[in-house]
C-alpha cells in the first residue's frame, strides 16, 4: 500500500509537471498574444511597455520565467491575476471550489442513483416497451448540449414560466453557500444539478443495461439462480455488482474532470461561481496566472480519480487485487 | 431397478421462440428417476442434453421458451410453477452442477459467501451455524484446510478445486436430486475421476438421486444404473446401463459406442466415428432425428420412430429396424473391459 502510494504520487507529480510545462508553452505560443500588452492598459508607450516586461519578468527568458511563476503559485501562493491587478489566484480558487464541488456532488447523486435505476430496468425488461423508451429517453439525454438545455430551463424556469405555481421558488442565478443558507443553496442548485447530470443519466444507464446484458448471459448468473435464491437479489447481488466496473471507472474519471472545473458550461450557463467558470473567465482574458492555476489544479483532480479508480476496481474484483 | 421415481419427465417439449421463428429443441423427451439412482445421459454436443436439465430446473429464459409436457417433481409440474414458487425446489429440492467450474462461481464473493447464501436462502440460519456447515461441507468434498479456503475467491482455486466448491454449494441444502451437467469436461482427466468418484461416495451417504449428463462413454460405463442416450433433442435409446454397452440397439449407440478409443483392443488405423454433421438444434426433422447420418437407413425412417422396447423390457430404442435386423448389421468392438479414457 504505501508502495502504492509513493508510486502514485510520483506519477502524479510527473503528469502535473507535464501539464504545467504545456500550459505555460501554449500560452506563449499563441500568437498575438504579447501579455505585457495586456498588462499595460491602453495604447501604452514603448517606455511603459518595457516597463511593465521588467516588473512581471517578461523580458527574462522563458524558463526563469516559469520558475517566477510556479515559484509565486506554488511556494509563495501570492500569484497574483494579470487582468485583475491585486486579484490573488489561490484565494480565488479557493472560494470557488465549494461552488464547483456544490454543483458536481449533487449532479453525480442524481446521475448515479437515476443511471442505475434505468439500466437496471432496461436490462431486466430487455426489448420491453419500458427498456425502449428509456433508451430512447437516455439517447435524448446524452445528445442535448448541456449549454442548449440549460438555456431553455433558465427561459423557462427564470422568465417565461417563472409566475406560474410550477416554478415560483427557482431563485434569480447566482450561488448560494450551504452554510448561510441551506434551503436557498438547494433551490439554486436543482437546476443546474438536473441539467448537468441529464447527459451523464443517459450515458451512464446505456452503459450499465449493455454491461449488465452480457453478465446476464455468465455462467455464475445461472450458478447463482439455481440456488434457490430470490431474483432480486440475483440481480442486485450477483448481476449489478459484478457489471459495476465500467459504471465506476468512468464514473471517478467524469468526476474528476467535473470537480476540476469541466463543468465549466453549467456553471457559465448558471453564473455558479465555480472552478470552471473562473477557467472560462481566464481563457477569455489570457490571464495566464489563473489558467496555469485551474489546469493544475483540474489535472491533480483527475490524477487523484484516476488513482481512487484503481482501488475502487480492486475493491470491485478481487481477481485483481495481486496484479 | 424398480424403485419409486422421484422424477418424473413426461413428453417434455422445448420450443425457443427467435427472431426466425419457434425453434424446437427438446421434442417428446421422458424420463423417470428412482431414489438414490444414477441416471446417465448421453449424447454429443448439441443433443440436447443440457436444455433437457435446465428445463427440469426452469434456467431457461422464460420470455423466450416455450414448454409442454410435464416435470413431476414432489406431487407438483415444475413446468407450471411460476420463478418465484421455483425458488423453494431449486438448490433445496433439486441442486444442479455445471460444466465449467471456472466461470460457475461468481468471481467477486469468497467462496464461503456464496455457500452461505444458499444456505440462508433456505432456512433461517445463523451466520455462524452456516459457517459451520460451510466447513463442513468443504471438508466433506475433500477440499483441505477448509477454515483457510472459505475466505478466498474463486479464482485463487485451481479448476478441480473449484468443482469441489461447486458440489459443496449443490449438496449445502441436502437436496434430494443432483443434476451434474458434465461436471468433468472442463478438468484434468486425473481431477475427473475424483469428481465422480466423489459424486458417486455423496450419493451412497445421502440417498439423494443423480443425473449425469455427459458424452464420456468411460463414465457412463463407471456409474450409470440407467442410461439414455439423446440425439437431436430427442431420446433414442433407453436401458440399464448393461443393456446399452451390452446389447445397444440404436445405430446412434452404435457409433458412440464404437467411436470410444479402446484399451484392451488392437489400435485400429483410425478411431471410428458417426458421418456427417451433428442434427443442430431446433431442425427436428420428420422422421428418426439420426436418419440423415444413419448408415442404415432405409424408407421407414421417413416416419418418426417411437420408442419401443425390446423383448418387452425396460430397454427401449426408437428404430423401425426389426430386432432381428438390428442384431446383423451391429457391429462392436468384441466384448470386454469397458473401460475407456475420452
Amino acid at each position: 500500500m504505501i508502495r502504492f502510494i509513493l508510486h502514485r504520487t510520483a506519477s502524479t507529480i510527473g503528469v502535473l509537471f507535464a501539464l504545467s510545462v504545456l500550459v505555460f508553452l501554449i500560452f506563449f505560443a499563441i500568437p498575438g498574444v504579447d501579455p505585457a500588452r495586456q498588462l499595460a492598459g491602453r495604447n501604452p508607450t514603448p517606455a511603459t511597455l518595457a516597463a511593465v516586461r521588467r516588473t512581471f519578468g517578461l523580458d527574462q527568458p522563458l524558463p526563469t520565467q516559469y520558475w517566477t511563476l510556479m515559484n509565486h503559485l506554488l511556494i509563495h501562493r501570492d500569484l497574483q491575476s494579470y487582468t485583475n491587478r491585486g486579484v490573488k489566484v489561490i484565494p480565488e480558487l479557493i472560494t470557488a471550489t465549494p461552488v464547483t464541488l456544490s454543483l458536481v456532488l449533487g449532479a453525480a447523486v442524481l446521475w448515479v442513483v437515476m443511471s442505475l435505476l434505468i439500466g437496471v430496468i432496461s436490462a431486466v425488461q430487455r426489448n420491453s416497451i419500458w427498456d425502449r423508451g428509456l433508451m430512447i429517453f437516455s439517447l435524448v439525454a446524452v445528445a442535448v448540449p448541456v449549454f442548449w438545455f440549460g438555456q431553455v430551463a433558465n427561459l423557462l424556469t427564470q422568465s417565461r414560466w417563472h409566475d406560474s405555481p410550477l416554478f415560483q421558488w427557482v431563485p434569480p442565478l447566482g450561488y448560494t453557500p450551504l452554510t448561510s443558507d441551506p434551503v436557498l443553496w438547494f433551490r439554486h442548485l436543482i437546476i443546474p444539478w438536473i441539467v448537468l447530470a441529464s447527459l451523464y443519466i443517459g450515458l451512464y444507464a446505456r452503459i450499465l443495461r449493455s454491461a449488465l446484458i452480457e453478465a446476464s448471459n455468465q455462467d455464475f448468473i445461472r450458478t447463482a439462480r439455481s440456488k434457490g435464491i430470490s431474483e432480486r437479489r440475483v440481480i442486485v447481488r450477483h448481476l449489478v455488482r459484478t457489471s459495476m466496473g465500467t459504471f465506476v471507472s468512468l464514473f471517478a474519471l467524469d468526476f474528476g474532470v467535473l470537480v476540476g472545473g469541466g463543468a465549466l458550461l453549467a456553471e457559465v450557463v448558471f453564473d455558479l461561481p465555480g472552478v470552471g467558470r473562473l477557467t472560462y473567465q481566464s481563457l477569455n482574458g489570457l490571464d495566464l496566472p489563473v489558467i496555469m492555476a485551474t489546469v493544475l489544479y483540474g489535472g491533480a483532480f483527475i490524477v487523484i480519480m484516476n488513482a481512487a479508480v484503481d482501488v475502487l476496481y480492486a475493491r470491485l474484483d478481487p481477481r485483481v487485487r495481486k496484479a | 431397478m424398480p424403485r419409486t421415481p422421484i422424477l418424473t419427465v413426461e413428453n417434455l417439449g422445448v420450443s425457443i421462440r427467435t427472431e426466425d421463428g419457434l425453434l424446437r429443441v427438446i421434442d417428446d423427451v421422458s424420463m423417470t428417476l428412482a431414489t438414490n439412482e444414477v441416471l446417465c445421459v448421453v449424447g454429443e454436443s448439441g443433443s440436447g442434453k443440457s436444455v433437457t436439465m435446465l428445463s427440469v430446473m426452469r434456467l431457461l429464459d422464460d420470455r423466450v421458451t416455450e414448454y409442454d409436457g410435464q416435470v413431476m417433481f414432489e406431487d407438483e409440474d415444475l413446468l407450471r410453477l411460476s420463478q418465484r414458487d421455483m425458488q423453494r425446489v431449486r438448490g433445496i429440492g433439486i441442486a444442479m452442477i455445471f460444466q465449467d467450474p471456472m466461470t460457475a462461481l461468481n468471481p467477486v464473493y469468497r467462496i464461503g459467501w456464496q455457500i452461505v447464501e444458499q444456505i440462508q436462502a433456505h432456512g433461517r440460519v445463523s451466520d455462524k451455524q452456516a459457517n459451520r456447515q460451510v466447513l463442513e461441507l468443504l471438508q466433506a468434498v475433500g477440499i483441505s484446510d477448509p477454515e483457510r479456503r472459505v475466505h478466498e475467491y474463486p479464482h485463487e482455486l485451481s479448476g478441480g478445486m473449484r468443482q469441489r466448491v461447486m458440489i459443496a454449494l449443490a449438496l449445502s441444502c441436502r437436496p434430494r436430486i443432483l443434476i451434474a451437467d458434465e461436471p468433468t469436461t472442463a478438468l484434468d482427466v486425473t481431477i475427473q475421476a475424483q469428481i465422480l468418484q466423489l459424486i458417486a461416495e455423496l450419493k451412497d451417504e445421502t440417498g439423494m438421486s443423480i443425473v449425469l449428463v455427459t458424452h464420456n462413454m468411460g463414465v457412463v460405463a463407471e456409474f450409470a444404473d440407467r442410461v439414455q442416450v439423446m440425439y437431436g433433442g430427442r431420446i433414442v435409446e433407453e436401458g440399464s446401463a448393461v443393456d446399452i454397452f451390452d446389447d445397444p440397439q440404436h445405430p446412434y449407440t452404435w457409433g458412440l459406442l464404437a467411436s470410444i478409443p479402446r484399451l484392451d483392443l488392437p489400435r485400429p488405423l483410425r478411431l471410428s466415428s458417426i458421418t456427417g454433421t451433428p442434427a443442430s438444434a431446433g431442425h427436428i426433422a420428420p422422421g428418426c432425428v439420426f436418419a440423415a447420418r444413419c448408415p442404415h437407413r432405409f424408407e421407414p425412417c421417413g416416419v418418426q420412430p417411437a420408442l419401443s422396447s425390446v423383448s418387452g423390457s425396460a430397454h427401449r430404442a426408437a428404430c423401425h429396424l426389426l430386432p432381428e435386423r438390428r442384431l446383423e448389421l451391429r457391429v462392436l468392438p468384441a466384448a470386454g473391459g469397458q473401460e475407456a479414457s475420452s
